[in-house]
């Protein structure tokens, strides 16, 4: 059967979207176990990149943790948390934490890096200013130097879901579900259809991610900024 | 898994010859898309050089296809192509494009027109010029492009263990150990792979100052 008739039919029956190995099913445990490590990434690498932007303390920790990211691959780290994953629990800790916890490392620099470069280019005569006025740290960091770094920030943010939701696709070799089930079935049944109609999902899913954050970014950006690079 | 030992030193040993064979494999399958990739790439960039208009469309294409998650790309070509070399050196070239083009554009561009003045006024021809003064100045940034898409490489090269036995260098023990839930082969797999890359960065660092020892490394662009 031809390759694009094979996947095309695993994709429109209906079988494949319903129940709790089908299509929606397997997506939403895909942006669940990304989601949940974005917001735990999030919550660590965006406070501690703004607190280094904003004092200059430790900003060789943002450097020194974006060469150590690249030289991280992901499928690695997956394998190589799982000897320890396993001693806390033999069954999560075998097909759940390694991916979960890979993607936070995977997340975390991105965000990090960005939050601090965010902050750190902030124009030092504005925030002298903004201290001359009187303002309090607090005030400068949450009312002057936040908006100004907020596309730099959610830029990292972009970058690290983008990874995370494409890179997600690998814990379906470890024991997890999301969309990569599908690949990895679709391999071991030797259903060309199955397979190439998860290819066809995880790619799309990884696109759609780009353009929603780029779409996003536009619109998260103060106007005066905006005017101001227009004009 | 858990009333097993952490390493099995006496498995390591036993299977020294092997692990060389993997690693070695894992550098000729890194070093085969790195240099097509680059190749690729330089004429991509030189063409958008000449064209600017180009480049924008050659950075959108390529970043999409960076986009497409690497485990998708190599199973889907394991149909076309089965568990051989080409499998996993197509997307493993395709990754590399994005981490190259864009730094051997700003490479060429960093070069100063005052600097390219001086060199006309020399009487340097086109070809000359290229060689002796565009090329070298464009070093610093062409080394990070080629930082970038060596690490990322090794780290890809892992993947390909999923084509089959046959492939995947270090990362073949990765999965194995996985299946097997035989620690030892993980840890020999994931800690070979991770030093492999940092060795790599650490060479081209040096390549770098051996090159262009006039200046320091000079910031990658991404």
């Amino acid at each position: 059967m031809d390759l694009v008739t094979a996947t095309a039919q695993w994709l429109a029956d209906p079988a494949q979207w319903q129940g709790p190995n089908g299509i929606p099913a397997r997506l939403l445990e895909h942006l669940e176990l990304s989601g949940v490590s974005l917001v735990i990434a999030a919550l660590v690498a965006i406070p501690l990149g703004l607190w280094i932007g904003h004092t200059g303390r430790l900003s060789w920790l943002t450097v020194s943790s974006a060469n150590a990211w690249r030289a991280l691959p992901s499928f690695a780290v997956i394998g190589l948390l799982v000897p320890f994953t396993t001693r806390i629990d033999p069954t999560l800790g075998f097909t759940l934490y390694p991916t979960v916890v890979a993607m936070i490392v995977l997340a975390g620099p991105p965000i990090l890096v960005n939050s601090y470069e965010g902050i750190a280019g902030v124009d030092r005569d504005l925030v002298d200013a903004a201290r001359g006025m009187g303002m309090r740290e607090r005030q400068i960091l949450v009312g002057l130097e936040v908006p100004i770094a907020l596309p730099v920030i959610a830029t990292g943010i972009r970058l690290a879901a983008v990874q995370v939701i494409a890179t997600a696709t690998l814990g379906a070799i470890f024991g997890f579900g999301g969309l990569g089930r599908f690949i990895v079935l679709g391999d071991a049944n030797q259903d060309n259809g199955e397979l190439f109609g998860g290819v066809v999902l995880v790619a799309a899913l990884a696109l759609i991610t780009f353009g929603l954050f780029v779409l996003l970014e536009r619109r998260l950006v103060s106007p005066g900024l905006s005017s101001r690079t227009a004009s | 898994m858990s009333s097993e030992p952490l390493v099995r030193w006496d498995w390591l040993a036993a299977h020294l010859g092997p692990i060389a064979g993997r690693i070695e494999q894992h550098l000729y399958l890194t070093l085969i898309a790195v240099s097509v990739g680059f190749a690729i790439s330089f004429l991509l960039a030189t063409v958008a050089i000449r064209r600017r208009r180009l480049y924008p469309l050659i950075v959108v294409v390529t970043t999409g296809v960076y986009t497409i998650p690497s485990f998708a790309l190599f199973a889907a070509l394991i149909v076309f192509s089965g568990p051989s070399v080409l499998s996993a050196e197509v997307p493993l070239i395709m990754y590399t494009l994005v981490l190259f083009v864009p730094n051997i554009v700003a490479g060429f561009d960093a070069v100063p027109w005052d600097v390219l003045d001086s060199a006309d006024g020399m009487g340097y021809t086109p070809g000359q010029r290229w060689w002796h003064v565009e090329l070298p100045l464009a070093i610093p940034l062409v080394v990070a492009g080629l930082r970038l898409a060596t690490v990322s490489t090794i780290g890809l090269v892992t993947i390909t263990s999923i084509l089959g036995d046959s492939l995947g260098g270090l990362g073949y023990y990765i999965l194995d150990g996985y299946h097997r839930t035989f620690t030892t082969e993980i840890l020999v797999g994931g800690l070979l792979s991770i030093g492999l890359a940092v060795l790599a960065d650490l060479g081209l660092v040096l390549l770098q100052r051996v090159l262009t020892p006039w200046t320091t490394a000079r910031e990658a662009v991404r």
